[in-house]
């Protein structure tokens, strides 16, 4: 039996083709993924993300608990609303998941981790909760009594529709810089997304959900399945949990050293095994020269040995292949390298990995 | 929902056969087989003069989204493709049962007739 979320009705109703995303029944699409793509780019599209999952942390001890269960630093966290990308390690250094943490008061902290991994997450929180002897109650919010619900408006003219649905939240929404959370009534109001887009992610109460997906779409905003959300994260250079990294993978070797911080005495879960390891491949962006499709676990043939593509597809904004590969380290931005496609080798090129964001290439 | 002609033939892997009048066949994928693998972005094609036997790996479909294999419906030897296909996956997309992708001579013509009809492959379709 599929999970399904708050929303679900609303896309049968819309006509979305349904899959099987993870035991989730989620709208792949609802028409052309293509066009929903460029929608997010060129103008404004939502996507229902109901199934990942809000942490509340609530407690005198959010600060010491937080700090030691994450590989980022939230002493970073000075501000009430500001976020956080981490990465949660396990004791060998591997990504358990990855994550955002809002700071809203010393006492109150919301995480929203990844909804294949959220029992699995809790579980581990709970434990290190426990074992550290904190004072923090860790409560998920996406099952059950208080549950809410999470539509993401993304692309240039999101911030403009949800004040156009929401015009109590404008005053307080208006200055968020990215990566800002603002609570508003009963409206939890994020500068974040995964699109590489403008946008807010707007947690609400899961019984007002639907009201606000089908006001949300009257007033323009084009409804976008979870194909265009991995097209346009891909551009966006944004890591997949389960593709580009999982519990196997440092995040050293994952292009998520910029969300590691080593450089204080602060101690964290799997801080002493990346320590040891350092880092082993190097996480860049590939660009098919040849005429194919770039997929998750192609090998990638380089001068300095063999590498793994981790994400690939097509870039409706490039109008050509492009994917995320680890590779060795040697490997140079601008190598020519080539790509294992069904027995054939295909050449590609060696960029960084970030490919379209803000409507354009970068690329 | 989904297209199928009743004119044409069908295999359960999804592709759609036309006998033409000089005794070759037209193949494409069906129309449900379009929709369910959403926008395509490239389409590789077999060679010409190559010979296949009946559900060998023929060409590749791939949309953004994944990629899938065509398969021969019958045994046979392709004499002519569809570069207008490949040069626009998109017009697979628009009109799955124009956009043929590659044209073959039966090994035996009654091969066909073991291929599905209308009805038959609307079931398949509909199950999936």
């Amino acid at each position: 039996m599929l999970k399904k979320t708050v929303l679900n009705a609303a896309h049968r109703a819309m006509n979305a083709r349904m899959v099987d995303f993870g035991g989730w029944d989620m709208p792949v699409n609802y028409g052309s993924q293509i066009e929903e793509h460029n929608a997010v780019r060129n103008n404004c599209g939502m996507f229902d993300v109901s199934h990942m999952c809000p942490v509340d942390v609530v407690g005198a001890d959010c600060r010491a608990f937080l700090s030691r269960l994450v590989a980022n630093d939230v002493a970073k966290l000075k501000v009430s609303g500001k976020a956080l990308y981490a990465a949660m390690l396990n004791d060998a250094g591997g990504v358990i998941d990855d994550l955002i943490i809002y700071f809203l008061t010393e006492t109150r902290f919301r995480i929203v981790v990844n909804a294949g991994t959220a029992e699995k997450d809790l579980a581990w929180m709970q434990a290190k909760a426990a074992e550290w002897k904190l004072d923090v109650t860790i409560t998920q919010r996406r099952d059950g009594a208080n549950n809410l619900g999470i539509i993401a408006v993304q692309g240039p003219n999101a911030r403009a529709k949800v004040w156009e649905v929401l015009p109590q939240a404008k005053a307080a929404t208006e200055g968020l810089k990215a990566f800002f959370a603002a609570e508003v009534d009963q409206y939890f109001i994020a500068s974040t997304g995964y699109t590489g887009e403008d946008g807010y992610e707007i947690m609400l109460p899961a019984g007002e959900a639907e009201a606000m997906w089908n006001k949300l779409n009257a007033a323009g905003v084009a409804p976008c399945g979870l194909g265009a959300r991995d097209t346009l994260r891909l551009e966006a250079g944004m890591n997949l949990y389960g593709q580009d990294m999982d519990e196997t993978v440092s995040p050293l070797d994952a292009g998520l050293a910029w969300t590691v911080s080593l450089n204080t005495d602060r101690d964290f879960v799997g801080k002493s095994a990346l320590t040891a390891a350092g880092q082993q491949k190097q996480f860049l962006g590939l660009i098919l020269l040849d005429k194919g499709v770039l997929r998750g676990h192609q090998k990638v043939m380089t001068a300095h040995g063999n590498g793994e593509i981790t994400s690939g597809s097509f870039s409706p904004t490039l109008q050509q292949s492009i994917a995320l590969a680890r590779l060795p380290l040697g490997v140079q931005v601008g190598d020519e390298v080539e790509v294992d496609i069904r027995g054939k080798a295909l050449k590609a090129k060696v960029t960084k990995p970030v490919f379209a964001r803000n409507g354009k290439a970068v690329q | 929902m989904s297209n199928v002609l009743a004119n044409l033939k069908y295999a359960a892997s999804h592709e759609w056969m036309l006998l033409n009048a000089d005794g070759s066949v037209t193949v494409g994928i069906t129309d449900h087989a379009q929709e369910a693998l959403g926008d395509l972005v490239f389409v590789e094609l077999p060679e010409v003069g190559a010979h296949y036997a009946a559900e060998k790996e023929i060409a590749v479909v791939e949309s953004v989204k994944a990629a899938a294999d065509v398969y021969a419906p019958i045994a046979g030897t392709v004499t002519e493709v569809n570069q207008a296909a490949a040069d626009a996956p998109e017009s697979v997309n628009q009109d799955a049962y124009a956009a043929w992708l590659f044209k073959m001579t039966p090994d035996n013509v009654a091969d066909l007739d073991k291929m599905l009809d209308a009805a038959a492959y609307q079931a398949v379709a509909d199950a999936a």
